[in-house]
């Protein structure tokens, strides 16, 4: 059901330059359906990891104030072009998704 | 080993099951979180803060938000966070009027630079305010986001 992520890693000098861009809505459980008037029940990434070659460099924990398809992007220092990028996330539904790249 | 993964998969339709799970570290990726899950659920920014652990920050102008000076949409206000503090370990993003303020926690390692970017939604107009841990120590930072149309509601 997840859908695949966006990951882009390009080197900048020394350092990686890492995008990621999930696909989730990221419901906060707070907003009501505007036909039914029911609160849409709460559905969100609430952790997300990422490895180069492996070794964890990102651990991320989300709440429902993260944007809908949420964006991440971070730098990572002594990465090379070639090395492989992993990033997965969890939902407060047990959903889960991994996809990987490589610096380019 | 098989019968407790068969466990947890049967358990795993409830949210609270999943934290359970996660807690006892049986769900990969496992990880010790910086802030604590229920630091998610403060409805206040003082209980957020608390919630995370962290003792009382000190400001500092090594770190910079950015983000824009008006919102137009609150459902999607991108955030990009600077430390130049020297060993930044986390950095966390709060937004302090959002109903739960604490919006997402990052935890650097390996090599990871003190810079996270991300999208976050705000219910109103307020601060934004990123905590820096770095070297045992904490430090924050503010900037004030305008928001015309909130992005929490209905």
């Amino acid at each position: 059901m997840a859908e695949p992520m966006k990951i882009r890693a390009t080197m900048a000098g020394d350092t990686a330059d890492i995008k990621v861009l999930m696909n989730h809505p990221m419901e906060t459980g707070q907003r009501k359906d505007a036909k039914t008037g029911q609160l849409v029940p709460a559905h969100y990434i609430t952790e997300v990891t990422a490895t180069v070659n492996g070794a964890a460099v990102l651990k991320a924990g989300m709440g429902g104030g993260v944007s809908k398809n949420p964006y991440l992007g971070f730098k990572v220092k002594g990465a090379k072009a070639g090395d492989k990028v992993a990033v997965s996330w969890v939902d407060n539904t047990g959903d889960k998704r991994t996809d990987e790249t490589t610096v380019g | 080993m098989n019968a407790l993964r068969r466990n947890v998969l049967k358990g795993a339709t409830g949210a609270g099951a999943v934290a359970v799970a996660v807690a006892a570290g049986l769900i990969t990726p496992t990880r010790v979180l910086a802030a604590p899950r229920a630091a998610f659920d403060a409805k206040n920014l003082a209980d957020a803060m608390k919630g995370m652990g962290l003792p009382a920050a000190t400001d500092s102008k090594d770190i910079v938000i950015k983000a824009p000076d008006i919102a137009e949409n609150g459902a999607v206000v991108p955030v990009e966070v600077t430390s130049s503090i020297a060993g930044t370990s986390a950095i966390a993003i709060l937004a302090e009027k959002n109903n739960t303020p604490l919006v997402a926690d990052f935890e650097l390692s390996g090599g990871a630079q003190g810079y996270v970017s991300t999208r976050i939604k705000m219910g109103a107009t307020a601060l934004v305010r990123a905590i820096v841990t770095a070297g045992g120590k904490t430090y924050q930072a503010t900037k004030e986001v305008k928001v015309t149309i909130g992005g929490c509601g209905g």
